[in-house]
């Protein structure tokens, strides 16, 4: 069974955006366009939740149609991980709830089922989220008060590829920074199937003061639709290979 | 964890003498007292017709029912006990108002593995090595993979003496990414392999647990893991006998759980049978000593009536 690809922005951020257009306007537009908008925040040790940047960070996610957490930096691999599965499992969700409605009306949701019949449906979702191919854009935010936890990020990074790659669906992540120089993001990592390369990237990433992470949501948006032909025609050559044995 | 959904709901705690009524199959649980507390959900003791019986609840719905869907196909395997019987699967409205997902499963009374080894001795580690091989075993035979295995998800009951798995929600079919894991456990987090579901995923985790015997507080991985790890099971006296077995499943030597009991079985038979030699060369030791001290005694009478003649 060929499944579709499922795509998504994961941010991680220590805090609250202070420049540019309204981010939970920008994750709004992203959903539009069919790319789920996570969020995670991390907190130093001693840092208490600030209720301003929850609050943005909840409402991002939010509009972004994707799921949220706040995690001090030591939990962020689980964390990110466990972000990204609940995601593709909501979206997946959210599919088969459209789905649902049509046949048995307006207001049937999943949990409107017997727990038989729930478990039924949500084998199908779990099948759907080991099959379906997953896009995943992280967008890292540098600026200088997560300088500290970029080793930590890079860490969960690669961690998020073993477990993804663990599945049977494809994957293909890239990671973008921002704000970036005399532009809202930079590129760090171009479109590809593992994230083990990264080691040898992160170190250099370098911090700037401002946060403008609405921008930063939007232009990871494009990048999307950016892969160049030459290159996906390429990959699915490969991965045309790699498939025989299915 | 804050997902999309209408509705948001806090953390459940339960109070003892709460009374869960089933919303689809209307039975009625009354809540003793809160068993233990996981990613998805708690666990509570309960009583339903004058029986025990043990209750998992949560508001994460979609996570309950993928565990559910486990426990139910483990119960199609014949004739086996790898996890918990499963007695209920309902929802419960609370009084607020909030739904709630919970399934019951049988109690399992027993004690943890980690304490039950040190009251009873290190003598018990190949027994329960052998008990779990061959519950993997059958899992692995029926396209499972157990996933999650730590100490916390295994208790030993009694009579007769067994370890059981408590926790089955880490459960994944064959082939799949690992769907639950702990780091201390997961050889992802060592960089010695991946997460796909695998039988040799679960030999790792093996592993792990019987170092986490002898390491209660765990340690945290550094550069270079085989050496650790190995270094870990080399300073432990009671897993001395076993070592080279446990290298070979860190490092994904076996396939199956099939293979590693049967090294396993050989070591402890092999141990048994060094005792019992040694026992009986103990023995022709002290029947050569005897005859050498005779000699010598003989030797010396000898000498002296010779003396004597003399």
């Amino acid at each position: 069974m060929r499944s579709g690809t499922l795509k998504q922005i994961l941010l991680l951020t220590d805090g609250c955006s202070n420049r540019g257009e309204d981010p939970s306007v920008t994750a709004a537009l992203a959903y539009q366009q069919g790319i789920t908008v996570n969020v995670i925040g991390i907190l130093d040790d001693d840092q208490t939740e600030e209720s301003a940047e929850l609050k943005e960070i909840e409402e991002i996610s939010l509009s972004g149609g994707g799921v949220s957490q706040i995690v001090y930096s030591e939990s962020l691999s689980q964390t990110v991980q466990m972000v990204t599965k609940q995601a593709m499992t909501q979206t997946l969700q959210g599919f088969v709830n459209k789905e649902l409605k049509q046949i048995l009306g307006s207001n049937q949701t999943l949990e409107d089922l017997d727990p038989e019949k729930r478990g039924e449906i949500m084998e199908v979702v779990e099948d759907l989220g080991e099959t379906s191919d997953l896009e995943v854009l992280v967008l890292v935010d540098t600026s200088a008060s997560m300088h500290d936890k970029l080793q930590t990020v890079k860490e969960s990074l690669i961690d998020l590829s073993i477990s993804l790659n663990s599945r049977i669906g494809r994957n293909r992540f890239a990671i973008y920074s921002f704000p970036g120089k005399r532009k809202d993001i930079q590129k760090v990592f171009d479109w590809s199937p593992k994230l083990d390369a990264i080691s040898t990237i992160f170190p250099k990433l370098t911090s700037g003061g401002i946060t403008p992470t609405g921008p930063a949501i939007r232009e990871a948006m494009y990048q999307f639709g950016k892969k160049s032909l030459l290159r996906s025609l390429k990959h699915e050559d490969k991965s045309g290979l790699e498939e025989t044995g299915y | 964890m804050k997902t999309n959904r209408a509705w948001k709901k806090q953390d459940i705690n339960l109070r003892p003498g709460l009374t869960i009524n089933g919303k689809w199959h209307h039975q009625r649980y009354i809540i003793k007292k809160k068993l233990g507390e996981g990613a998805v959900g708690a666990v509570y003791l309960c009583e339903v017709n004058g029986k025990l019986a043990a209750l998992k609840i949560s508001d994460k719905g979609t996570s309950m029912t993928v565990e559910v869907n486990v426990l139910k196909s483990l119960q199609k395997v014949q004739g086996s006990r790898l996890g918990p019987y499963l007695l209920d699967v309902d929802d419960w409205v609370s009084p607020y108002g909030h739904m709630y997902s919970f399934y019951v499963m049988e109690y399992l009374k027993g004690e943890e593995m980690s304490r039950f080894i040190q009251n009873n001795g290190s003598a018990w580690v190949g027994v329960f090595m052998l008990q779990l091989l061959e519950d993997l075993g059958r899992f692995h035979q029926s396209g499972w993979i157990f996933g999650d295995l730590k100490l916390d998800n295994l208790i030993v009951v009694s009579s007769p003496t067994r370890v059981r798995f408590i926790d089955v929600g880490g459960t994944t079919q064959i082939g799949r990414a690992i769907k639950e894991y702990t780091e201390f456990y997961d050889r992802g987090y060592w960089g010695m392999g991946t997460r796909r579901a695998e039988p040799s995923y679960d030999l790792f985790a093996f592993v792990m647990v019987f170092i986490n015997v002898f390491y209660p507080k765990r340690f945290e991985r550094g550069g270079q893991s085989e050496r650790i790890l190995f270094k870990r099971i080399d300073d432990v006296k009671a897993l001395i006998p076993y070592r080279q077995v446990l290298k070979n499943a860190l490092t994904g030597k076996y396939l199956s759980s099939a293979e590693m009991k049967q090294e396993i079985t050989n070591i402890l038979y092999s141990t048994q049978k060094r005792r019992s030699v040694r026992a009986s060369a103990k023995e022709d030791a002290h029947a050569q000593f005897l005859m050498e001290a005779g000699g010598v005694t003989i030797v010396a009478i000898g000498y002296y009536l010779f003396s004597l003649l003399l």
